[in-house]
Parts: structure tokens; sequence; C-alpha cells
């Protein structure tokens, strides 16, 4: 089974985000006032195979280890099977 | 002193700590690529500052999975004296070798410019050649130096007097706090004593030539170390 997958890596809560704070004022300055609560995260896509059960494992590892840094982000990810990717036909 | 400077892909201030240790201080020292998978005998490990791997996904990310860091680690467990410069404090943080975070600088600028270090702690291995409470002129260069741990390590490292080097402003014109860092936290030694971080360049001031030798002291203070327990043994 191939899988893709979409990882979203957000800064957790508690951490101050100057980035969201910024986009936030420059969508107030073009007149979208209500807009509140900025916050810029990650996104990641990658493909993977191998049995449903597996695949989550090993996302859980790396989204765990490498994608994210549990110390100031908090990482969830989808799942969705897929066709054979072109370049492994 | 042996000192091995680790270079990553990305890495730009290798040759400025290596000209340090080799050619100010006169000390034997070696260049090691991040993909090698041995240390050559050393005494201290030199991660330097730049920006390896581009600070893709995170800054030291990447760099702090390279091979070359497992043998970095084994020579912290061994004892061995291990310093990260800006995105060698980043590499340290993201091994595990130091606690907390750096994240992007709280103006969101890339600050190049000259700080006010005072020394908080004297007495470890790097800034033995220091007095308490004495202001070091240097500079900094990063987008990512604000220092993150969360209430309960913060804590620890305070009351176990880890914080070695703190942002202080009010000497000409420095600033203070440039990036946010919590508890305008600069520079950080592991429990063990044997491992320093810090966000500035002392690299960068160690010749009077290039405005400032304040740095010159923290690897004197590293020497100082070595020679003192070289006779001890």
């Amino acid at each position: 089974m191939n899988y893709k997958a979409k990882i979203y890596v957000t800064l957790k809560k508690s951490i101050l985000d100057p980035q969201g704070r910024t986009v936030e004022n420059s969508l107030h300055r073009a007149g979208f006032s209500s807009v509140q609560n900025v916050r810029v995260g990650k996104y990641i896509e990658l493909e993977l195979a191998g049995e449903h059960a597996e695949v989550e494992t090993q996302l859980e590892a790396m989204t765990r280890d490498i994608l994210s840094n549990p110390i100031m982000e908090a990482v969830r990810f989808e799942l969705e099977e897929i066709a054979l990717s072109a370049t492994e036909g | 002193m042996k000192t091995t400077v680790i270079q990553f892909p990305g890495s730009n201030c290798d040759m400025d700590a290596f000209h340090v240790v080799s050619s100010v201080l006169g000390q034997p020292s070696s260049l090691v690529w991040h993909s090698e998978t041995t240390l050559p005998s050393t005494d201290l490990v030199i991660l330097p500052g730049g920006f390896s791997y581009g600070d893709h996904l995170r800054s030291g990310a990447i760099a702090a999975r390279s091979p070359i860091m497992l043998e970095v680690k084994k020579h912290a467990e061994r004892g061995g004296l291990v310093l990260g410069i800006c995105n060698g404090f980043q590499v340290l943080t993201e091994s595990g070798l130091l606690e907390g975070a750096l994240l992007r600088n709280q103006n969101l600028h890339f600050l190049c410019k000259d700080v006010n270090l005072k020394v908080e702690n004297s007495k470890t291995a790097f800034s033995s050649a220091y007095s308490k409470g004495q202001i070091l002129r240097i500079p900094i260069a990063h987008g990512e130096g604000n220092f993150y741990a969360d209430p309960e390590t913060l804590a620890r490292l305070e009351s176990e007097n880890r914080v070695v080097f703190r942002y202080v402003g009010a000497i000409e014109d420095a600033e203070g706090n440039p990036n946010g860092s919590m508890n305008d936290i600069a520079g950080i030694v592991n429990a063990r004593g044997n491992v320093l971080g810090l966000m500035p360049h002392p690299e960068r001031a160690s010749e009077e030539i290039l405005g400032s030798s304040d740095g010159l002291g923290l690897f004197e203070s590293l020497l100082n170390t070595l020679a003192t327990s070289a006779l001890v043994k």
C-alpha cells in the first residue's frame, strides 16, 4: 500500500509567534480587521509504502524525532492511500 | 589543547574558530567533515557558526543528526570539552547535549552587531579566565538566537548557575537583550560543565585588530583548564 502523509508542524500554544503577529498586522492593514490569533507553521508532504499500522508507527517516529522539535513544536499528520508514484512505476 | 573544528555543509565560521586556536593560541588543531565517523584524539570539539544545511527544517536540526555527532556525543560523555558557537549552539540544543531551543529573534530581524555580555559564572572551564560580572564586547550575527526553555528547565539552569553569559546593555551603544532570549540568556553550560553553547561569536573578538579581543578569554579558559588537569594527572 502506498500512502501520502500530510504533516502539520505548529508552534506550541505557549510560544510567542512574532511571525504570526507580523502577518496579523499585515492582514489588518489590508482591511481584514476581524482576523486574530494568526500562527504560522510548517506543512510537509511525503510518500511512503507499507502496511497502514507500520506506516503510522514510522510517521510517529519521524515526526517526533526529526520533523518537529517537541520542545517548542506540536505535530500531527494525516494519511491517505495513493496510487504508485510515477517515479516508482 | 588539541582542538577539532567540525565542518557541516554551510558552516562558515569554521576557519575563524580554527584560526583562533591554531594561529592566535598556537594549539594543535584539525578540521573534520561532518560525514566522518571517527574523531581524532582531541581535547576540545568546536561546533562552529554558519548556516549548516541552509537552516533547513530548523537551524542546526539536520547537522545535529550528522554521522560525526555520534562521536561528538561520545566525546562529551567521556568528559571531553565541546564548544558550540551560534549555529553550533543550535546544533547542541537539537542534539540534546544542551537543554532548550533557539527560536526566531523576537523582532524577526537578522542581527549583526556588537553586544555586551556579562560573565555570570566564572567558574566554568569556558570562563575561568574572566572575572564574575566582567563585561565582554562580542559580536552577534544571527536570525534565530532567541533562547527558550520551559519554566522548569529555566529555573533549573538558573539555580544551578548554568547561565554563563547574559546580554546586558548600558555601555556605549549596546541595548541589552537583542533577540528576546528568556532571562537574557546568551550562553549556557551543561550540568557536567564540559559542554557550552553561546550565540555570540568569541572567535570574531579574539584579536585587537578585529576590534575586540574580549572573546579570547573563553579559549584561554579552556587552555588553562586543560593545563591544570594535566598537572593534576
